[in-house]
C-alpha cells in the first residue's frame, strides 16, 4: 500500500482532525494527594516508595538507584552544556490525586477526562486501539485493555501493578535490559519511577490491532518518570505507540523515561513514538530492546516537540537471526535541540540491524544524530546498515552526525551512508515559479525527505504526524 | 491583452548592467522568439519576467494584460499565468512529479477547495500520452536522475498542466535530439491559443521549424536589435550574428 504524501487530507478531513497548533497547551488546577515536594534526597525516594506501598526489593532498587544518580556526572563531556540547565533542586518528583487507574473513562475524574477527550485518545481507543494506558503526571488515570486480549492471558497495566501483582514475570526482565548505571538518566528514574506501562503477550499470540499510552504533563517544575517494560513471548507479536504533550510552562519541565523491550524467540515487538512535547520540556529518554532467536525489535520515532531531547533507541540482538531496527525522524526548530540516533549491539551469528534516521533543522534548530553499531570479532554473517540524512532549511541551522561503528572480523557488512542538504536557491526559484510559496515550498521538500519513511507508521499516526510537520512548518517559514 | 516589456533595465547585485532598455510587447494569440549570442541577456530577461531576486530592476516595466508585474513575488507572478520553462530544471528529491504539479495546482484554488484526484489524473495522463511520457514518470521524484530530454519534457508537461497565460521556454531545445525536440513542439504546439502568448528563447534556428514563431527578435547586449518575421531566423541561421559586428541600422 502506498499513500500519496503531498495532499494527504481533503480539506474536510483537514477540518474534521483540526486542531489549533496550541492543542496540547492547557492545564488544570492542581489538586494532588501526594506530592513528594521540590529536589531529590532519600526521603524523597522513601516518600514514594510509602505512597506506592512499594515491595522492599523496590525500595532498595530505589535507594541504590538514587546513590548512582548521585555519583555520576552529567555527561556533558560529549554532550549539550544545556543539560546545566537543569535543576535537579526545584523538580518536583511525585504527583498524583491518590486515585487508582480506571477502567472505565466515566469513572475518570473530568478535568483529567476532558484532558485526554481534547487529545483525542478516547476517540483513537474506540477507533483502532486494543487497549489504552493514559498516564496524567506521576500516575495512570485509565487503563485498559480489551476483555478478549485479558483472557487470552495479555498483561497491559502500570509498572506498579505490574512489580506487584506479575512479580514473577516483570522482577526477572526489571532493570535487565537497561541496568541502573547505564547513564545518569536512567539511574534517576530507576530511583524515582513511576507509572508507564508494564505488558506481557503470550506464546503465539499476535495482537492485531496496537496498544497505546499517552503521557500527560500537567504541573509545572514537574519531571515525570515513567518506567514502561514490554515483554512478547515466543512468537508473540506486538505493536506498541506512545503520544506526549505537556502544557508550556514557563520554567523547564523534566521528562525521563527508561523503556525495556523483551522479544523471546521469534517474537516481534513494534513501538512507535511520536513526540510532542512542549517547548521547554527536557526529555532525555533511555530505550533499548533485546531480540532473542529471530526475534525482531523496531523502534519507529518521531521527535517533533521538546527543548533538549536525547535519545538513542538500542537493540540488542542476543540470539541468532535477531533483526532490531531504528526508524527515526527528528524536526528540530528554533530553541529546540534534537540528539537522536541508535545503538545496535550484535550479539549473535547472522544478525541484522538497520538504522535509517532523517533529521530537519529549521531556523535555529540543531539535530544530531549519535550512532553505535558494535559487532564483535567472533561473530560471523552480521549486517547493518545506516543511513542518515539532514535537511536544513535556513543557514543558522545546524547538524551533525557522529557514527560510531565498531566491526571486527572480517565476516560482516556493513554500510553507512550521511547526506546533508538544503533547500538551495535554484530549488526555491523553480518551485516558487510553480506557485508555491516559500512555506509550501519548504514543506514538500520535507515531505520529499521523509516521505517514505513516514509509511512506517500506522496510518493513524502518519495522519497526526503529517499534521504536526506541517503546523511547525508552517510557524517556521513563509 | 498582452506582456508588455518597457524600456526595461536590470543589474545583478554587484551593479553590472545585464538588461538595458529591452522593449517587447507579445500578445496573446502570438509566438515570439529571441535569437541572440551568448551572453546577450536573453535568459536574464526570461529570470527578471519571473521575478528573480539575484536581479535588481532599476528602470522599466512589465506589465501583464495591463497591470504591473514588477514587485510581486515569483510565487505570485506565477498562479497570476507566468510560467518559465527552465533552461536547467532543478531537481526535488523525494517529491513526486505527480505530487509537485498537484502541489502547484492546488496553491492556485482557493482556501478549501480541493483538487479533483480523479480528473487530475485523467487530465495528467493524456498529456503525457501527448508528450509520449511512461506512466511510471509520475512517480518518479522531480527531475531526479531524469536525462536532459526528460527534463525538458516535463517542464513542458508542467507548462500544459498549469496551463498559463504567458509562456516563456528559456532555451528549451537545448540538448534534445531530433526526436525529443519533435516532441516537445508538439507539446507547445498543442498550447498555442488565442487566449496564450509564447516567448521562445534559442540560440539555434532548429527549434524554429517545429515551433513557427509569429515574430523573431534579436537580442544583444542587454536590448532587442533587430525585430522580423519568421525569415530572419533563416538569415541568422546562414549568415550567424555577424551584423551585430557592423555598425547599427538606422
Amino acid at each position: 500500500m502506498s499513500y500519496d504524501t503531498t495532499n494527504v487530507l481533503d480539506s474536510d478531513t483537514r477540518e474534521a482532525i483540526e486542531i489549533d497548533r496550541s492543542r496540547g497547551d492547557f492545564t488544570f488546577p492542581e489538586r494532588n494527594k501526594f506530592d513528594a515536594g521540590r529536589g531529590l534526597t532519600s526521603a524523597t525516594v522513601d516518600y514514594i516508595s510509602n505512597v506506592k506501598n512499594d515491595p522492599d526489593w523496590v525500595r532498595e532498587f530505589r535507594h541504590k538507584a538514587l546513590k548512582v544518580f548521585q555519583d555520576k556526572p552529567m555527561p556533558t563531556n560529549w554532550a549539550t552544556k544545556d543539560l546545566d540547565a537543569i535543576d535537579f533542586d526545584v523538580i518536583r518528583y511525585y504527583l498524583s490525586d491518590g486515585e487508582k487507574p480506571k477502567r472505565s473513562w466515566d469513572d475518570v475524574p473530568a478535568d483529567v477526562l476532558e484532558t485526554f477527550e481534547r487529545l483525542g485518545i478516547p476517540q483513537q481507543e474506540r477507533a483502532f486501539l486494543a487497549g489504552v494506558e493514559a498516564q496524567f503526571d506521576s500516575e495512570a488515570a485509565y487503563s485498559n485493555v480489551k476483555e478478549e486480549l485479558t483472557k487470552q492471558g495479555v498483561i497491559f497495566c502500570n509498572s506498579t501493578e505490574g512489580l506487584k501483582e506479575h512479580e514473577a514475570i516483570f522482577r526477572p526482565w526489571f532493570g535487565k535490559v537497561i541496568p541502573t548505571g547505564d547513564n545518569k538518566f536512567s539511574a534517576l528514574n530507576s530511583a524515582v519511577f513511576s507509572g508507564g506501562s508494564f505488558i506481557y503477550i503470550p506464546k503465539g499470540l499476535k495482537l492485531k490491532q496496537p496498544l497505546q499510552a499517552y503521557f500527560r504533563i500537567n504541573s509545572e517544575n514537574f519531571g515525570q518518570f515513567e518506567r514502561t517494560l514490554i515483554i512478547a513471548d515466543e512468537g508473540a507479536e506486538l505493536m506498541y505507540m506512545e503520544g506526549c504533550t505537556a502544557p508550556k510552562f514557563e520554567t523547564a519541565t523534566l521528562h525521563s523515561a527508561v523503556v525495556e523491550l523483551v522479544a523471546l524467540k521469534g517474537a516481534k515487538i513494534q513501538y512507535v513514538t511520536v513526540q510532542n512535547w512542549s517547548s521547554n520540556v527536557f526529555n532525555l529518554v533511555t530505550k533499548r530492546g533485546i531480540a532473542m532467536e529471530d526475534a525482531e525489535v523496531r523502534w519507529i520515532d518521531c521527535n517533533i516537540g521538546s527543548r533538549l531531547t536525547m535519545k538513542y533507541p538500542g537493540v540488542i540482538m542476543k540470539g541468532k537471526r535477531a533483526r532490531g531496527e531504528v526508524i527515526s525522524i527528528a524536526l528540530a526548530n528554533t530553541g529546540q535541540h534534537q540528539d537522536t540516533g541508535a545503538k545496535m549491539i550484535h550479539a549473535a551469528d547472522n544478525t541484522t540491524s538497520n538504522v535509517v534516521s532523517k533529521s530537519i533543522s529549521v531556523g535555529e534548530g540543531r539535530s544530531t544524530y549519535r550512532g553505535q553499531v558494535h559487532i564483535p570479532k567472533h561473530l560471523k554473517g552480521c549486517k547493518n546498515n545506516t543511513e542518515c540524512d539532514a535537511l536544513l532549511i535556513n543557514s543558522k541551522s545546524r547538524t551533525d552526525t557522529y557514527p560510531a561503528i565498531t566491526v571486527k572480523g572480517n565476516q560482516h557488512a556493513t554500510q553507512h551512508e550521511a547526506s546533508v542538504s538544503q533547500v538551495s536557491d535554484d530549488m526555491l526559484f523553480y518551485m516558487q515559479q510553480r506557485g508555491l510559496n516559500e512555506g509550501q515550498v519548504m514543506f514538500l521538500a520535507v515531505n520529499g525527505l521523509i516521505s517514505d519513511l513516514v509509511r512506517e507508521f500506522p496510518m493513524e499516526y502518519f495522519v497526526e504526524l503529517k499534521r504536526l510537520i506541517d503546523l511547525e512548518m508552517e510557524g517556521s517559514v513563509g | 491583452m498582452s506582456l508588455q516589456i518597457t524600456d526595461l533595465h536590470a543589474t545583478l547585485e554587484d551593479g553590472t548592467e545585464i538588461l538595458r532598455g529591452v522593449n517587447l510587447t507579445i500578445p496573446k494569440g502570438e509566438v515570439h522568439a529571441i535569437m541572440g549570442p551568448n551572453g546577450s541577456g536573453k535568459s536574464t530577461l526570461s529570470k527578471v519576467i519571473a521575478g528573480h531576486e539575484s536581479y535588481l530592476v532599476t528602470v522599466g516595466s512589465v506589465t501583464q494584460d495591463g497591470g504591473e508585474i514588477l514587485g510581486k513575488s515569483v510565487d505570485e507572478r506565477s498562479r497570476n499565468g507566468i510560467f518559465l520553462a527552465f533552461q536547467y530544471p532543478s531537481e526535488v528529491p523525494g517529491v513526486s512529479n505527480a505530487n509537485f504539479i498537484r502541489a502547484a495546482l492546488q496553491a492556485r484554488l482557493p482556501k478549501g477547495q480541493d483538487i479533483d484526484a480523479v480528473a487530475y489524473y485523467k487530465n495528467l495522463y493524456s498529456k503525457m500520452d501527448l508528450l509520449e511520457m511512461d506512466r511510471k514518470f509520475t512517480a518518479r521524484a522531480v527531475n531526479e536522475g531524469f536525462s536532459g530530454g526528460e527534463k525538458k519534457r516535463n517542464e513542458i508537461l508542467q507548462m500544459m498542466m498549469l496551463e498559463p497565460e504567458y509562456c516563456i521556454l528559456d532555451e528549451t531545445d537545448s540538448g534534445l535530439d531530433i526526436d525529443a525536440l519533435k516532441i516537445v513542439a508538439k507539446g507547445v504546439n498543442a498550447m498555442r491559443s488565442e487566449n496564450r502568448g509564447i516567448l521562445l528563447i534559442t540560440h539555434y534556428q532548429r527549434l524554429l521549424d517545429y515551433i513557427k514563431p509569429d515574430w523573431v527578435h534579436v537580442m544583444a547586449e542587454g536590448k532587442i536589435v533587430r525585430s522580423g518575421g519568421p525569415e530572419l531566423a533563416h538569415e541568422l541561421e546562414k549568415d550567424g550574428y555577424e551584423f551585430l559586428k557592423e555598425p547599427a541600422l538606422a
